[in-house]
């Protein structure tokens, strides 16, 4: 037999169902694996006690027959999910010591399920950041290497802690979240699949918010079964928030395998960028030739707005960001440095407690909203959000199943090489995926091939509001498709 | 908006006459179980950070879900106040850093209020009525309490109150006196109360008011305003213009001007004192709530809400002047409290019948008010009952008693037969009013034969015929029916 | 549109966030570098472009007034820096 964590989430599964594996065995499997897996600095707490105790608890209730969709997988959680009695610090200072008395609804619906948590996952702080370099708690480092080198690359972010935690086998599957592209990011640069759910599918109490109206949650898994399990049991309406959206939560593992014959892709032209790498359009265009030998048509659309996206989300995230942070000021829980008065204690306690890239956010948020420039900028990049959308309802209109497009303009880069002299670099990471959330639509990032250094690249689906089914059914197609990525062999252990 | 200025209104100046021009700024605690957007309760007096959510305390990843009943109180509010009811409204964020604002922002309306325009009017004397137009009534949450004086180096912070719904009715500038204002105010909480939606206690903090004063000469454009802070009460908000209207005119007539800022009213120094010090920098940032939607609901449900609105007091002072004949003024007195208005209106029909509505009127807002306020309490809380006024007017009606006996009767009501029925206290006590002619004459001529010196002064000068009145009841204990008596002393003097 | 030194300074003050002199300088660039490349919005036409104010459009479901939370001051004040007798406690503020 492999390893026990060579298993996918599918495989060990229908295994712990079977009774040929058991939880507490899988579990005692991905504890060790973490552990060896510490230079990685994927996990910011290990949870060892709690895993083995809901392993038990799952092994009891698969004897008794009472396996819930989840029974006994070992998973786990971006620390921006509050866990009740387990410290989450949003990979922030001003967090470090916060244990919530709550627990957030999908965490809540993953136990339910019966899934076993195994720690809480590193990530840019706050969820700012595509490299995790922004964790108060230093990068974590990618499993991946390019050929023939030893430099450290960044895994993506702000998710980062999640996709390299997946990409090792570390755990069968995380948690994590997408404001511009931090599901699906990550996922591409670590051969993993995530996928961003629409906008109200998963709801959003209890993780620590970064801009309300673009944040959502979904898996990172290693394939698109273990996404469509997990998916399935994360999402659902939460009367506890009001932009989660009443709708039946499908079984999406049973639309896999089926033919797409007949689907129109919709392939933008305004994605292919004068200053993308070559093989990113060479990736592209053998999506489009995969998806024209499963009986796709692939149709050229126009969304004309996309290059305004990445602007207007830097006017947007950061300004609601500004608003959602305010409540970190040193009264009720974390961090408190003291001033000279409450307003020097405010102060203090701001500086200290957030590093330089959640300050120059909350910067840069207050002044677009501030008196004068309100209308100019924020109130002018929620109009081109409205075209952005626009945008994307005519390419639907057009009967249009589903859009097709990289999902990074260019593999994995090294720990220090972006964005230390300009922030704008950076932000650029996020160019194919941020358009899916100013528009609040479902997307999901498939591994599609390798880089000329040997790294993981990803294509990206963006899909109707609510129609996760499809994304699904297409990325299933990309994924039988492409060759085999070998995973990185684990140098780190 | 008044047009004209009336001169009664003026201040006087030392170079000549002010009219002062108030706005108001009031905020009402909704009336519902739980808070505006969390399920604590919003109780008053609970200990401390008892009655907060995790919603409440701004917890990490925390969310506001909307209390429906908070909507359909500010509904019926603007219903009352006669207003627009806007069927899309948007909550905002307004920014602000302080200790007891948890979440960094409070959750309110700036662009696109639930209520728009309304009108109150108001009664400012028995003579005086104005019309007090409402510019917009919106929803929001209330802060917590910070507490200053339990340390000398340390605030206390307790969030009981904070995110309990208030609704922050904004008047036009049409006020020209303190008198006005107090009446606006007096009149506003009476129409809140009769709707249910605000129970209008200004001591508990229910009811508070911003109030936005200026100056200027009659005819002039408006003058810089100030705004005074959280005043919260009826008295100081009178008390707090007319300070405020004062220090602006001795500034003005010094060559001075006006600054518009931040003001907050010291009752315990007689003065308004700047608040400059929150005044810095004050950016509020608003911007649409991304964790709510746009609140919205169809006219069907305002009609349903309108159907089931209680009579208002406009309409129930109309009532009482139609149906009772009553003067403006005595209906106007017996509808500012509901529970007084239904009180009178149990003791008119009492038993089924109905009995002289004036007079009813007369005690109640008469020496059974005087009674309820010698004890601080309103006339439908004392022990009182209708039923006992209403046959204490029987009584009166049927000549059972005189109205001075009764008086002595409600006394006996008021401190010896709390429960008492005054028909049989008149009877147990021997009250009765003396009907008996024979009785009366012998007392009137005992009267006269044993003052005939002033027998001649009253034949000379009538009006001395109260003195024997006087004098025969006095012989009488009080009981002579009082128009016999003066018939027959009238008949026996010859005058 | 461009931010000086002295709207840094205003912005960090607004945002409570203290900032060295010697942080100016460069906030102040990496913040004028986030705004040109956001400058490139006021080139879009907009004209008769309603805002997005909600990303899915539906209705906002609202509760039943019931009190179905509170009672825990306990863990209200359990992650707070200083907490006295169930309040929290801050520096004095002076009104």
């Amino acid at each position: 037999m492999t390893e026990l964590t060579d298993l996918t989430l599918a495989d060990a599964r229908d295994a712990l169902r079977q009774k040929k594996i058991s939880s507490a065995e899988l579990t005692m499997a991905y504890l060790a694996a973490i552990e060896k897996a510490r230079p990685l600095n994927a996990f910011l707490l290990e949870t060892p006690d709690h895993a083995q105790a809901m392993a038990r608890a799952c092994d009891e209730r698969i004897a008794r027959g009472e396996a819930g969709l989840l029974e006994g997988i070992p998973l786990g959680i971006k620390d921006l999910f509050c866990t009740e009695g387990v410290r989450t610090t949003a990979a922030s200072h001003i967090l470090e010591n916060f244990v919530p008395p709550y627990e957030s609804t999908i965490t809540a619906n993953l136990w339910r399920d019966g899934a076993v948590m195994l720690g809480k996952l590193n990530l840019d702080e706050f969820a700012m950041g595509s490299s995790n370099e922004t964790s108060y708690f230093g990068p974590v480092i990618s499993p991946w290497r390019r050929a023939g080198s030893t430099a450290p690359l960044t895994p993506g972010g702000s998710s980062g802690g999640s996709a390299a935690a997946v990409a090792a086998r570390l755990c069968l599957g995380a948690t994590a979240t997408d404001t511009g592209g931090s599901i699906r990011q990550p996922a591409a640069f670590t051969g993993t699949v995530g996928i961003k759910p629409t906008y109200g599918r998963c709801s959003r109490w209890g993780v620590v918010a970064f801009a309300s109206s673009l944040d959502q949650a979904g898996p990172i898994t290693r394939t698109v079964r273990d996404a469509a399990i997990m998916l399935r049991s994360m999402a659902g309406y939460d009367p506890k928030d009001s932009t989660s959206v009443n709708l039946p939560v499908p079984d999406y593992e049973e639309v896999l395998g089926q033919s797409v014959k007949g689907m129109r892709i919709g392939i933008p032209k305004e994605y292919r960028l004068d200053a993308m790498p070559e093989e990113i359009g060479r990736l592209w265009d053998q999506g489009i030739e995969w998806m024209r030998a499963a009986g796709a048509e692939p149709v050229e659309i126009s969304l004309p707005h996309t290059r305004h996206a990445l602007p207007a989300y830097y006017i947007v995230a950061p300004a609601e960001a500004s608003s959602n942070l305010a409540r970190y000021d040193g009264v009720r829980f974390g961090l408190r440095v003291p001033g000279k008065d409450i307003a020097g204690m405010y102060e203090e306690t701001r500086a200290e407690g957030f590093g330089k890239e959640v300050r120059r956010r909350i910067l840069i948020g207050t002044y677009v909203l501030s008196a004068g420039y309100y209308d100019a900028y924020y109130v002018r990049a929620q109009k081109i959000r409205t075209l952005i959308k626009q945008d994307f309802d005519q390419a639907f209109d057009q009967k249009i199943d589903a859009i097709l497009t990289p999902a990074t303009p260019s593999a994995a880069f090294g720990l220090g090489e972006k964005g230390a002299k300009d922030p704008i670099e950076m932000y650029l990471n996020d160019i194919f995926t941020v358009t899916v959330n100013m528009a609040g639509l479902p997307g999901i990032a498939v591994p599609a091939g390798v880089s000329s250094e040997g790294l993981p690249l990803g294509l990206q689906l963006i899909g109707r509001p609510f129609d996760e089914q499809t994304l699904f059914a297409l990325a299933a197609v990309i994924e039988s498709s492409a060759p085999p990525v070998s995973l990185p062999s684990a140098w780190w252990a | 908006m008044n047009t004209h200025v009336k001169p009664s209104k003026l201040i006087k100046g030392a170079t000549g006459d002010w009219e002062v021009i108030i706005g108001l700024e009031v905020h009402a605690q909704v009336t519902s179980r739980s808070k505006l957007f969390s399920g604590a309760s919003t109780l008053f007096g609970a200990e401390p950070n008892t009655n907060v959510s995790l919603v409440d305390a701004a917890m990490p990843g925390m969310l506001p879900v909307i209390n429906a009943e908070c909507v359909a109180q500010a509904v019926r509010t603007g219903l009352g106040l006669q207003a627009q009811i806007n069927l899309r409204s948007v909550f905002d964020r307004k920014n602000y850093f302080y200790p007891d604002l948890p979440q960094g922002y409070q959750i309110s309306q700036y662009k696109s209020p639930i209520v728009g325009e309304g009108t109150v009017i108001v009664d400012v004397s028995p003579t005086e009525q104005i019309e007090v137009g409402i510019e917009r009534l919106h929803l929001e949450q209330d802060a917590g309490k910070s507490l200053h004086d339990q340390s000398a180096t340390d605030s206390f912070v307790d969030l009981n109150r904070s995110g309990v719904a208030l609704m922050e009715i904004v008047s036009k500038p049409d006020m020209r006196s303190a008198d006005e204002a107090r009446a606006y105010v007096s009149k506003l909480r009476t129409i809140l109360r009769y709707l249910g939606t605000c129970d209008g206690n200004m001591e508990q903090g229910s009811l508070r008011a911003d109030v936005n004063v200026s100056v200027r000469r009659p005819g002039e454009p408006f003058g810089t305003r100030c705004e005074i802070k959280n005043v919260n009460s009826i008295r100081f908000i009178g008390q707090a213009i007319e300070t405020e209207a004062r220090r602006q005119i001795a500034i003005l007539e010094d060559g001075g001007s006006i600054d518009q800022e931040t003001r907050l009213f010291d009752p315990g120094k007689g003065e308004t004192r700047s608040m400059r010090s929150k005044e810095e920098a004050h950016d509020y940032r608003y911007f649409p709530d991304p964790d709510l939607l746009p609140l919205e609901f169809d006219q069907a449900y305002v009609d349903e809400l309108a159907s089931a609105l209680p009579e208002l007091p406009d309409a129930k002072k109309s009532r009482f002047m139609k149906d009772y004949g009553l003067p403006a003024y005595d209906a106007g007195v017996l509808v500012a409290d509901k529970e007084t208005a239904d009180y009178y209106e149990a003791a008119v029909n009492y038993g089924g019948t109905k009995r002289d509505p004036k007079l009813v009127a007369n005690w109640v807002t008469g020496d059974v008010a005087a009674y309820a306020n010698s004890v601080g309490l309103a006339v439908a809380q004392t022990h009182l009952t209708p039923a006992q006024i209403a046959t204490l007017v029987d009584l009166i009606s049927e000549q059972t008693i005189s109205g001075k006996i009764a008086k002595d009767v409600l006394a006996i009501l008021i401190s010896e037969e709390k429960e008492g029925d005054p028909r049989a206290i008149v009877e147990a006590r021997g009250l009765k009013q003396v009907t008996d002619t024979g009785a009366i004459e012998a007392a009137v001529d005992a009267i006269i034969s044993a003052n005939p010196d002033k027998v001649a002064q009253a034949q000379a000068k009538p009006t001395m015929l109260g003195w024997f009145v006087g004098q025969v009841m006095k012989q009488t204990g009080g009981k002579a029916n009082p128009q016999a008596v003066n018939e027959l002393l009238k008949a026996k003097l010859g005058i | 549109m461009s931010v000086d030194a002295v709207t840094v300074r205003k912005i960090a003050h607004l945002a409570r966030i203290k900032v060295n002199d010697a942080d100016v300088p460069h906030l102040q660039q990496e913040l004028n570098a986030i705004l040109t490349f956001v400058e490139q919005l006021s080139a879009v036409d907009i004209e008769g472009v309603e805002p997005l104010t909600s990303v899915m459009p539906m209705p906002m479901a609202k509760r039943e007034d019931v009190v179905t939370d509170g009672g825990i001051p306990d863990a209200i004040v359990a992650n707070a820096p200083v907490s006295e007798d169930r309040f929290f406690v801050v520096p004095k503020v002076v009104e």
